[in-house]
């Protein structure tokens, strides 16, 4: 089957303007802003069944139609702060695949009348910020940004701004915020960002692979992007593999493609052959998932996921084999964490600070049961508690390696 | 020294991607560019910005403590950052840190006698496929360097070093 989103891959020299033109490229912004009315394009989406592909999933053309239109101006922003551990598509994308990625953020920008968007790319990206920047001024130079697109009252600017390291900004809120020039800290919600966004104006945000999507379903229909995938989750998506596997990489592949079929068909298995131990689903946010033939028989799609009690959330897939230790696992997914937090709520910056020190004396051997029990109490005091989803989904791997692999406390604790 | 007089055309072209009346968001580019040539931003830059934007130094201040890739002390000319979190230490990145900072002679946050190279252990880079792998934070800004081994980390090294000679 021919690529969606990781384009170039058929295409090598997709990332050329003129090469992405020949390959149907603008044509869907084309059709857009001459043909179609700002709703039309919503609509499409709204059909086609896009998801969120940041990690929550939630229905994209549902949320381009909450776009508050009593107050202006609009604004679109894309989420590039790739930084959850074990997710590394957006990069991949904006690398070799640029112009769809532009063009959709320049579709959603049409749909929401928006006149200007940015790009919130991760400091860490910076030589990809600047190769961007050569490309939205190419764009600009064929006349698909710019003043008065294809000759009508449509306007577009889109700016590439880069963070400086600080994990919290993949978060809607504490990403505006930072582009506001402060320090990256959510803000209490609702308001959600369609009403209140950028600058106090309504915005729109979406993670850079939703955005890849949007000009080919506008260009096929939406129909053709809903017979791939699952009636819950429709499309494509990309899959970060990572771990003890083989072939580590991205995998673009319908939803609904079972974790088997992902591991063992498209990245050779597992290294030296050993059994899979436990799958992280979502990165280091996601809840460990105790591996069995039923689960990795399971499709990979938001509803059945969540039937194992985890989430797929970006599907970044982190594989554990049987030498890796769960205590070992959560001391390093606490120390991101603990490192991350924003220290704007009490119960996420406190509570990683005490998760990280019981972490590290468990998995030093200088741990108790008495210390477990006290980890599993403090995660749990944690969760529906915290201001973001940074806090709420630190507690996961916790709770969830505490509660579903006992066995690897009880070797490390003294007794 | 103004960051204005010394870069007239990247202020500009900073301050031209946002609202006049939000120039507050400037504050970032403007940081990396005052973080430029001594890769670490004075007291003097901080005030100089603040002013520039019409906020506190209080308030510049506070996004350079935020922020993990603006500093406020001088390290070595390339700070050299391996990520050690989840995905790349599955992948042997503890192994490639300790090796590397064995053949250094260097602890984790320590630089070289010689100025050139920091190194510090870092939280994810979205580069988890190709580990181990570390970035390197220097005078011309940031770049990856994926599926490392010590042996050509060594030979960056060198490659820095010599460069380094023939700038002096």
């Amino acid at each position: 089957m021919a690529y969606v989103l990781l384009r170039h891959r058929d295409i090598p020299d997709i990332n050329k303007i003129d090469v992405y033109k020949k390959n149907g490229g603008f044509a869907a912004l084309k059709k857009a802003v001459t043909k179609m009315q700002p709703v039309e394009v919503t609509n499409v989406v709204k059909d086609s069944g896009l998801r969120g592909r940041g990690g929550a999933g939630f229905p994209t053309g549902m949320k381009w139609s909450f776009i508050d239109n009593k107050n202006w101006p609009h604004y679109v922003v894309a989420n590039a702060d790739e930084s959850e551990p074990g997710t590394f598509k957006d990069r991949e994308i904006m690398e070799s695949n640029p112009f769809q990625f532009l063009e959709g953020l320049a579709l959603a920008s049409y749909a929401v009348s928006a006149n200007t968007a940015y790009i919130y790319l991760r400091g860490e990206f910076w030589q990809l910020a600047a190769f961007l920047d050569e490309k939205i001024a190419e764009m600009e130079k064929a006349g698909y940004l710019g003043d008065n697109l294809f000759g009508t009252e449509y306007s577009l600017k889109i700016y590439t701004h880069l963070g400086a390291g600080a994990y919290i900004c993949g978060e809607e809120t504490a990403l505006l915020e930072s582009i506001e020039g402060k320090r990256g800290q959510p803000r209490v919600r609702p308001p959600f960002p369609p009403s209140y966004g950028l600058y106090g104006k309504p915005t729109i945000i979406n993670n850079v692979e939703t955005f890849t999507n949007v000009p080919m379903i506008l260009a096929n229909g939406a129909d053709w992007y809903k017979a791939m995938g699952t009636m819950d989750s429709a499309g494509v998506k990309i899959f970060s593999l990572s771990g003890r596997v083989r072939k580590p990489g991205n995998y673009e592949l319908p939803f609904g493609t079972t974790f088997r079929q992902l591991i063992y068909e498209h990245a050779g298995g597992v290294q030296e052959g050993r059994p899979i131990k436990a799958i992280m689903p979502a990165g280091a946010s996601s809840s460990l998932i105790v591996v069995d033939d039923k689960v990795l028989d399971t499709p990979m799609d938001y509803a059945s996921v969540r039937t194992l009690g985890a989430d797929l959330g970006s599907a970044s897939v982190i594989v554990l084999d049987d030498t890796v230790d769960i205590d070992w696992v959560i001391n390093k997914t606490i120390k991101f964490f603990k490192h991350e937090s924003c220290g704007k709520c009490t119960p996420c910056r406190e509570g990683n600070y005490w998760m990280k020190n019981l972490t590290s004396r468990i998995h030093s051997g200088r741990g108790s049961s008495e210390d477990v029990d006290l980890l599993l109490n403090v995660a749990k005091q944690m969760q529906g508690k915290c201001l973001c989803a940074l806090g709420e989904f630190s507690t996961m791997a916790v709770v969830t390696g505490i509660e579903r692999f006992p066995q690897d406390f009880k070797k490390v604790v003294k007794a | 020294m103004s960051l204005e007089k010394t870069y007239p055309k990247e202020v500009k072209q900073i301050l031209a991607k946002y609202p006049p009346e939000h120039k507050r968001s400037a504050v970032m580019p403007l940081l990396y560019l005052a973080q430029r040539e001594e890769g670490y931003i004075t007291k003097s830059a901080m005030q100089d910005i603040a002013q520039m934007l019409d906020i506190t130094e209080t308030e510049v201040a506070s996004i350079v403590g935020f922020y993990s890739l603006y500093h406020d002390e001088k390290a070595g000319k390339y700070r050299m950052q391996v990520c050690t979190d989840l995905p790349c230490a599955l992948r042997g990145a503890d192994e490639f840190l300790n090796n590397l900072c064995g053949n250094l002679g260097i602890k984790v946050g320590e630089t070289t006698p010689d100025g050139l190279i920091t190194v510090e252990a870092v939280m994810c880079l979205a580069s988890c496929d190709k580990a181990p792998m570390f970035q390197t934070q220097g005078p011309d800004g940031i770049k990856y360097h994926d599926l490392m081994t010590i042996d050509r980390t060594m030979e960056l090294i060198d490659a820095l070093k010599q460069a380094n000679k023939e700038e002096k």
